[in-house]
């Protein structure tokens, strides 16, 4: 598919998914299906599919160690050697790994290759999908974690210290929370690099545009019911306790954006295990970054080596001894 | 399946990690049921309809603030034609003067921080208990 192709056509879904659940609460009176049925689905779905996803990439055996290294490895006593970025033991892996999920080190890496004057090529960092990238991620899991004060009761003190801290300034009321700000400047600036440099559009697929513009549809949502079209929190939340208490109650009146909202959300965790999205598990997965660097001081063997059938020197003596004795032939064994 | 030690660990962290709400809410005995509100009073119409004011009177006490505060304006026509001094002390908690039966028990259950006691005097809350028992 054309890029400009898939980009239309995962438009349209996400605005197709908005009008279903706008089509479905407020006009046919669907709340059971949207606030109940679906979100139980989604969550079913999200959990069994990641576990599944993991499961068959587990029983895909490693063949090789082939970290992908990019410092000194270990070897003579006297050339220091980099842990992190060449690992040579367990440390070095949990250590490289840990940088890798918390600060996206191999994207800080990334560089850009450009012809300045004349034919040699330039390389330069080139740290803004880092930042964009990290500024998603965490805004999310930030955005994520304060939600749970909808979805039980008595809210956990953490909770309350991070809406706190995120609502610091204290804009507009109700107060404008930072990292929604962040989550939707940095999965636009996501999603225009994609649509606006050329060589980003030419790889980029429906299956790219369409988390984006899911997830932006969420937070799009998301700040519209906080802040412009009010919903009754309270009725909300006791939608939400009902759900995971495994009482559900369906409060009559919650307004159609919450359950655009909410059905959006549901599609995203349905869609999670089937799509990229799974780099979150993949990552830990990644034999490249999981394993050390440790090729020459440990054997490695291969797991899926099966046992040889061999026959030895001794054996074919055995076999054919008497008729080596007659041709003459010297034989080991008498 | 390889590493399989790792793997179930990874899973039981993951499950762990999802399932948060449902073991957090199952050992705290939590229900669904919001809280109960005591008003105060036996006025029935607040400024505006019920539902407004459920959802949006952070706004309108956001509107009323600048009003006062910044054009001096103290009079607020409401949707129904009644005009109402715009006036956290005189006007809201003249009915809604028991602060932790009635604002507290929402904005604790959803964790809203209202600013208003920030500068504002809440309704003293001993005369409150004192009526309340009688």
């Amino acid at each position: 598919m054309n890029a400009w192709t898939s980009l239309f056509a995962s438009l349209i879904a996400v605005i197709a998914l908005v009008l279903v659940a706008l089509f479905g609460v407020g006009a046919i009176g669907l709340d059971t299906l949207f606030g109940v049925v679906i979100p139980y689905i989604a969550i079913a779905v999200f959990v069994v599919g990641i576990i599944y996803r993991i499961l068959e990439w587990a029983k895909v055996p490693v063949p090789f160690r082939i970290p992908t290294t990019c410092g000194q490895g270990k070897s003579l006593p006297w050339i220091k050697a980099d842990n992190l970025e060449s690992p040579y033991n367990t440390w070095g892996v949990i250590g490289r790994m840990a940088l890798e999920v918390f600060l996206f080190r191999s994207l800080f890496r990334n560089t850009k290759a450009e012809l300045r004057e004349g034919p040699n090529v330039t390389y330069g960092s080139a740290k803004w999908l880092w930042l964009g990238g990290i500024a998603f991620h965490y805004a999310f899991l930030t955005i994520v974690l304060r939600h749970i004060r909808f979805f039980v009761e008595p809210i956990p003190s953490f909770v309350e210290l991070l809406s706190s801290v995120d609502g610091f300034f204290q804009l507009l009321v109700p107060t404008v929370f930072l990292t929604d700000i962040a989550l939707l400047a940095a999965a636009t600036f996501l999603f225009l690099r994609r649509v606006f440099l050329p060589q980003l559009r030419y790889i980029s697929l429906a299956a790219d545009f369409f988390p984006l513009l899911l997830i932006l549809g969420i937070a799009i949502s998301g700040v519209l019911m906080r802040n412009v079209w009010k919903v009754d929190l309270l009725m909300v939340k006791q939608l939400a306790v009902g759900l995971f208490t495994l009482h559900p109650t369906v409060p009559a009146g919650i307004s159609s954006i919450f359950y655009v909202h909410l059905f959006l959300v549901c599609v995203l965790l349905v869609y999670f295990p089937f799509s990229k999205l799974m780099h979150a598990g993949g990552v830990f997965l990644s034999p490249t970054r999981n394993t050390a660097n440790v090729n020459r001081m440990e054997r490695y063997v291969n797991p899926w080596n099966y046992p040889v059938k061999v026959h030895s020197y001794a054996e074919y003596e055995d076999d054919f001894r008497e008729k080596m004795k007659e041709a003459g032939i010297p034989v080991d064994k008498e | 399946m390889y590493d399989a030690g790792k793997i179930i660990v990874g899973i039981v962290i993951f499950l762990g990690a999802v399932a948060f709400p449902f073991w957090y809410n199952a050992g705290k005995a939590a229900t669904p049921t919001p809280p109960k509100l005591e008003v105060g009073t036996t006025e029935k119409q607040c400024v505006e309809s019920t539902a407004y004011m459920k959802s949006s009177h952070m706004q309108l006490l956001d509107q009323w603030r600048d009003e006062v505060v910044r054009n001096g304006k103290r009079l607020y026509v409401s949707s129904t034609g009644k005009t109402y001094e715009m006036s956290l002390q005189n006007t809201c908690t003249k009915c809604h003067s028991k602060k932790e039966q009635f604002c507290d028990r929402c904005h604790n259950y959803v964790d809203a921080a209202p600013k208003c006691w920030d500068c504002h005097v809440p309704p003293p809350e001993k005369k409150q208990t004192a009526r309340s028992t009688n």
